[in-house]
Order: structure tokens, then sequence, then C-alpha cells
């Protein structure tokens, strides 16, 4: 039988060796996982906006940098929709609430889209992905969603092709000019409606979270959005 | 194989098939049903689990006379716990998006029960060169088990291997449909019941 001395001795050297071994290999992996977390934000924005890889031959890191850089430039709004001097690296989107980053594809020179942020609670968990408008500031583009921890099978279809594919080509600005979002229905959508999308069987409060979400992330940016639909008109 | 007495080699061999983890002592089941939907991530996860099992049962081994019994439990906890964070940090910096596949299920090994089953019936009693091997056995029969029901699931369910469509054009057009309900997890508990009942009317182990 050991002391107690001994146990609380065995212990705490445990403790520190285990606890000093962790450390050692979390900080020198940080640089790596930091850059794969950013290389994947990028990828999220890409494939928001309509860029695919060829199937089965998935992007490296190089190349979604080269394209990243290429096509994408990324500023920063102020509340009024205008352009600021600031890093839109040093912004988190899910907290500020003054400053508000926005991506933008200018493939071939000309504007080709716009990606923005979104975040919000679903059932389990927040969720983080990416939202594509196209240039007329009226039709979505595309969503992508890179990080949420909803039911598998349920829930976490959002971040499935199926479901994503639904928000192509529709509106979220009405035809008075009203910012409405898109509704995420239950069952199938109204295939007349430009303004609604199926839903996800069984998973009725992260569809709901998800549209109630979009709808407040695009406020955010709606002063911007008003002048590039002005400038359009 | 030689080199090994008869003991080492059980050590290494019976969790194979005679008293396979998944299969016989029916452990380890959350994780089966939610790695299995493409073998890409079974396979990922088996490497992980053989990596933890392997190095945690020598370690503690290699401690076992050392270990107040009191607080041993608690001990094998934080020594696989470490063991698979370092994984689970490893997975993040170098296979990126398989880990994102797998996301909580890396850090759910440290509940894994075979892991602390193997310590606390194993690794406490025996040499570190015994306990590597059974590990190491261990985490090959629970792998076995998760590629098998990844490979039906994803060929049945996806209609691909590895990612690669494996079923021709011509029998998507003759009629053939993808079983959307192998890609859910009831399609998992459907083909580990009929890998537990084929091996245990082969092995003839009867429940009472």
């Amino acid at each position: 039988m050991h002391s107690n001395s001994y146990t609380i001795m065995f212990t705490s050297i445990v403790t520190i060796i285990l606890g000093g071994f962790l450390s050692v290999a979390a900080s020198s992996l940080k640089d790596i996982q930091d850059m794969n977390v950013e290389n994947d934000s990028k990828k999220n924005i890409l494939s928001s906006l309509g860029y695919r890889a060829e199937e089965h031959s998935p992007w490296s890191s190089t190349d979604i940098t080269k394209i990243y850089q290429s096509n994408i430039v990324s500023f920063v709004l102020d509340v009024d929709g205008n352009r600021t001097e600031i890093d839109p690296k040093s912004i988190d989107p899910e907290i500020d609430i003054e400053n508000f980053p926005i991506y933008v594809d200018k493939r071939d020179g000309s504007i080709n889209g716009y990606a923005i942020p979104i975040s919000g609670k679903g059932l389990w968990s927040t969720l983080y992905g990416y939202f594509a408008i196209e240039p007329d500031g009226v039709t979505a583009k595309g969503i992508t969603f890179y990080a949420h921890k909803e039911t598998p099978g349920l829930g976490g279809e959002v971040d499935k092709p199926w479901f994503q594919k639904n928000f192509i080509g529709k509106k979220f600005i009405d035809e008075n000019g009203k910012l409405v979002g898109i509704k995420v229905v239950k069952g199938k959508a109204d295939p007349e409606s430009p303004y609604e999308v199926d839903g996800i069987s069984g998973a009725t409060i992260t569809s709901k979270g998800l549209e109630s979400f979009l709808v407040d992330d695009l406020k955010k940016y709606e002063p911007f959005f008003r002048k590039v639909r002005n400038r359009g008109i | 194989m030689s080199m090994l007495n008869k003991q080492s080699k059980e050590a290494l061999t019976d969790p194979l098939m005679k008293n396979n983890p998944i299969s016989l002592q029916v452990l380890g089941i959350c994780s089966a049903l939610a790695v299995t939907v493409q073998l890409n991530t079974a396979v990922v996860m088996t490497l992980a689990v053989v990596a933890v099992l392997s190095i945690s049962n020598t370690a503690i081994s290699i401690l076992r006379n050392m270990i107040p019994g009191k607080v041993r439990i608690i001990v094998q906890l934080s020594v696989i716990a470490s063991l698979v964070i370092l994984t689970d940090q490893i997975l993040q910096a170098y296979m990126y998006d398989i880990s994102k596949q797998l996301s909580v299920f890396v850090a759910l090994i440290i509940t894994n029960c075979i892991v602390m089953g193997r310590a606390e019936a194993f690794a406490m009693q025996n040499t570190p060169g015994k306990s590597f091997l059974d590990g190491l056995g261990n985490g090959l029969g629970y792998g076995g088990i998760l590629i098998s029901v990844a490979f039906f699931r994803e060929l049945l369910g996806s209609g691909t291997l590895y990612g690669i469509p494996v079923i021709p054009d011509s029998f998507y057009d003759a009629g053939y449909q993808n079983m959307g309900l192998m890609v859910l997890s009831p399609g998992a508990f459907i083909i580990l019941g009929l890998i537990v009942w084929f091996q245990r009317i082969f092995s003839g182990v009867q429940e009472d």
C-alpha cells in the first residue's frame, strides 16, 4: 500500500509531465493549425461564391491561396455601408456590431459577387458560414457552413450540397425593396416563391435558427447593398 | 511471429477474431456507428485508436508498479486523455479535412470503453511488451470491424469506395439506386448486427 504523500507526489509528477508534453505539442503545431483554419475559411468563401474544385481532385492549400489571392478582395464596412481601412482579419464577425467584413469576387476584373460571414444559433450550437450575393444585391449566389455541432443526418445536413444548392437564385429583397430574408419552410418550399427554400425534415429548430440569423446578418449589410442596388439601377 | 511466445501472440491475435472488442465484447459501438459512412474516416479513426491504445497500454504497463492503487483509474485516464488530445492536435495540423469530419469522435476516444478496459484489465497486470501487443491487437480488431462496416456502408450508400465511384453508370441507367438508409446510423446498426451474427455462428459463442 502506498502512503498518501507518495500518492500526491506521484499524481503531481504525472500531471506535470503530461501537461508539459501537451503544451509543447500544442504550441509547436499551432502555426500549421492556424494556417489550416485560414485556408478553410478561404475555401468556404470561394465555394459560397460558386468556385468548385474538379471532382475527385480537391484543392491543395496552395491552390486555395492562389485562387483566393487572384480573385478575392476583402475589406471592412462600417454601419453606414462605407468602406474603411480596417484589416478584415482583425474583425470577429460573430461579436463585432460596428465593423462588417465583406469579400468581393473580382473574377476577370468585374464584380461577380459578394460573400459575407454569417453565424448564429441552431439547436445545439452556433453555426458559422458564408452567404454569397449576386452583384445585383438582391439574389443569393450560394451558402456554406464550415463549423457547427448540429445532429448529423438532421440539422447537420446544413453543410450538405443538396440543402445549400436550394439557396442559389433565391431572393432576400422583395419587389418593394424590403429586406425579407429567405424562409426555410417545413417540408417542400413553394416552387413559385423566390423567397423560400426546402427545410430539413426533423430539424425545425436548426432551420428556423438559420432563417433568423441570416436575416439578422443581412440587416447589418443592408446599407451597403442598398448602395449596390441603387448603383445598379 | 516465431519471435513471440504463445502468450504474446495470443495477446495480439485473440482480439482480432476470437475475442473481438466490438463484435464479441460489444464495446466502442458509439464511434463505430458514427465514423463509418466512408472508408476514409473509418481508416483514420482506426489509426487513431490503434495509436492511442497501443501507446497507452505500454505507458500504463511501464508505470503499473508505481501507480498507487487508490488513484489508478484517474492516472490511466490522464495518460489516455493526453494521448487522445495529442492525436487530435496532430490530425488538426496534418489532416484538417478528415479531422473536421471526425469532429468530436476523436476526442471521444477518451471515453471509448476499449481503451480504459484494456488499461485496467491487461496493462496493469502484464509487461510493457505484451501490453503493447494487446493494445495493437485490440486496436486492429476494432479497426477491422470499423473498416468492414464502412466498406459496406460506402459501397451501398454512396456507390463509392474511398471516394472513388465503383458502381458503373450503366447500373444507374438500369434503375439502380444508392441505398439512403446506409448513410444514416440505422444502416450501421444493421451491418454491425449482421457482422456480430455471422461471427457468432462461426465462433459458436452463446450468450445466456
